[in-house]
């Protein structure tokens, strides 16, 4: 290639200030420290946890059931599987109908039932979780007459709602309208557009909102207290009360019992280990299908 | 095989405001067309209102008769219908950004419910070939994403895509805006080849460039066509002074 680039002019840079080092740096660490702020109670807690409960944990506390007070061993099996069992109900009720909700006020919520939707679900989601378990109560535990899974379910289910549906609200809006006019361009009609262009386009977004309204009712105690009920055996029937991790910690910690005090430990720390086992996982799963350079 | 396109008396709103004013305009088939005019014409919602989408903006509406063939197309067939028929690119390229190349090019026919594999295979290659983008994408069909390709690449993919549905007509919205010199060049070359199959009406901001591709030019002014002829007669001896006026950079 010919040289013919002008000569550079002289241009003299000035030296960085002092002052703009200084603050540089400030903020930097500020940053760093907010960052450090925000992981040191996840972690305090994870390895307070984990030095409280790991002696209880045993092969018998993932198998068995409750021991009668006084007699050693014994596990919170039945209350694994049932925090399972409430929250698989949940999902399936709350995800769907959050995330139909979702794409309404999204796609076509811009009038004043969109306003009260969202004015509602806002509402929803700042009602305390007890009140929620009052109302399960009052839907499924008086017309059914016992206690059961199912209303454990639909209680975590109306809190999940509010979450999930604005989430995807939020992640369908970031979604180009350009996007959408290309499928209307191709003669893709306005539902399907909507399903298999505009979500699809949102997928990553909304398993977040998704996941996050999962991991905060997973931990959820007050509204299962008079819906799941707990129980001391086995149960896999949704109509009938159910043991629950939260629920068993609850009984357990407020016990007089050593045994019991150090079975609670362990069973907070199956819970959280459970609910980052199930982020991960669902997060694995949905990034599989994702294609370099998509955003 | 293109189609023309006749359009009488087209007026078009957004809420209360007019946006085109009783324009009639002939298409010929099989040839490009140029519309041209200032910012704000009515230049897109010109060629908007030929295939509906228009009306996908909330208060928005025309009237009028447009005809397609012998497809009336506001009367009688749904919107859907037509659009497919109808191919558009628009201004800024919009690939399906979560979709691999191949599945932005499918898009259109597996949406549509079309289900035959090896058909759209076929279809899905000789789309890429037509939109001159099939030997930078052939290895990387089903692994990249329509998002990760460069402007001019996307763009031509968005063309792909248009052109898979098998339209008649293909309308582009400023197709080459957004694009380098070089990208440019290509999609006009790609213009040529396309008017031998697809009836071609352009928006355009260049007019170097309408009168590089396109037989006819359409010129737009405050919603109204002001001029529509040979693109020669309307570059050389414009017969209205409005006309004129923009094409030598008076005004506009």
């Amino acid at each position: 290639m010919p040289e013919h680039s002008p000569s550079t002019p002289e241009v003299t840079v000035p030296p960085i200030s002092l002052w703009r080092r200084g603050m540089n740096l400030l903020v930097t660490i500020a940053a760093a420290g907010a960052v450090i702020l925000v992981l040191l109670p996840l972690g305090a807690i994870f390895a307070y946890l984990v030095f409280k409960g790991i002696s209880s944990l045993n092969w018998a506390f993932l198998t068995q059931t409750p021991k009668p007070v006084g007699e050693p061993g014994g596990g919170m099996a039945n209350a694994i599987a049932g925090t399972g069992l409430i929250l698989l109900i949940a999902s399936s009720m709350g995800v769907p109908i959050g995330i139909g909700a979702g794409i309404y006020l999204a796609e076509y919520g811009r009038n004043r039932l969109g306003d009260l939707i969202r004015f509602t679900a806002d509402v929803l989601n700042g009602v305390p979780s007890i009140v929620v378990g009052i109302v399960a109560y009052g839907i499924v535990v008086l017309t059914q007459g016992h206690f059961s899974a199912l209303a454990g379910g639909v209680a975590l289910a109306i809190m999940m709602i509010p979450t999930i549906t604005r989430a995807t609200e939020e992640m369908l809006l970031l979604v180009p309208n350009a996007v959408r006019e290309a499928a209307y361009g191709l003669g893709v009609s306005r539902w399907r557009t909507t399903l298999s262009i505009t979500l699809r386009t949102a997928t990553s977004g909304v398993i977040t909102g998704v996941m996050l309204a999962f991991a905060r009712v997973a931990g959820e105690t007050a509204p299962l207290l008079f819906t799941a009920f707990g129980n001391q055996y086995w149960n896999w029937k949704i109509n009938q009360p159910t043991a629950a991790l939260s629920l068993q910690v609850f009984t357990y910690a407020i016990s007089p019992f050593d045994e019991w005090h150090r079975q609670a430990w362990a069973g907070a720390l199956i819970l959280i280990v459970m609910i980052v086992l199930a982020v991960t996982a669902v997060r694995i799963v949905a990034s599989r299908g994702m294609l370099k350079g998509a955003n | 095989m293109g189609v023309g396109i006749k359009v009488e008396h087209l007026n078009a709103w957004f809420g209360k405001t007019q946006a085109l004013h009783d324009i009639s305009m002939d298409v010929p088939a099989n040839h490009a067309t140029a519309v041209i005019g200032p910012s704000g014409c009515g230049k897109s919602t010109f060629v908007r209102c030929l295939n509906r989408m228009h009306e996908t903006i909330p208060d928005a509406r025309a009237s009028g008769k447009v005809k397609m063939g012998d497809l009336d197309v506001y009367n009688g067939t749904a919107a859907v219908q037509i659009r497919r028929r109808i191919g558009m690119v628009f201004q800024k390229p919009n690939p399906f950004p979560t979709m691999s190349i191949y599945d932005n090019v499918a898009a259109g026919l597996k949406l549509n419910g079309f289900t035959d594999r090896r058909r759209t295979d076929e279809i899905v290659e000789r789309s890429l070939k037509l939109s001159a983008l099939w030997d930078e994408v052939k290895d990387t069909l089903r692994k990249k994403s329509g998002a990760s390709l460069s402007g001019g690449q996307q763009q031509r993919l968005c063309i792909a895509r248009a052109l898979a549905v098998q339209p008649q007509l293909l309308l582009m919205d400023e197709p080459c805006s957004a694009l380098d010199p070089i990208s440019t060049g290509k999609i006009e070359e790609l213009i040529f080849q396309l008017k031998e199959k697809f009836t071609i009406v352009i928006v355009t901001h260049n007019m170097q460039q309408a009168s590089r591709v396109a037989e006819f030019t359409g010129f737009f002014l405050l919603g109204r066509l002001i001029e529509f002829d040979k693109t020669e007669k309307i570059f050389t001896t414009p017969s209205d002074k409005r006309t004129e006026d923009y094409i030598t950079g008076r005004f506009g």
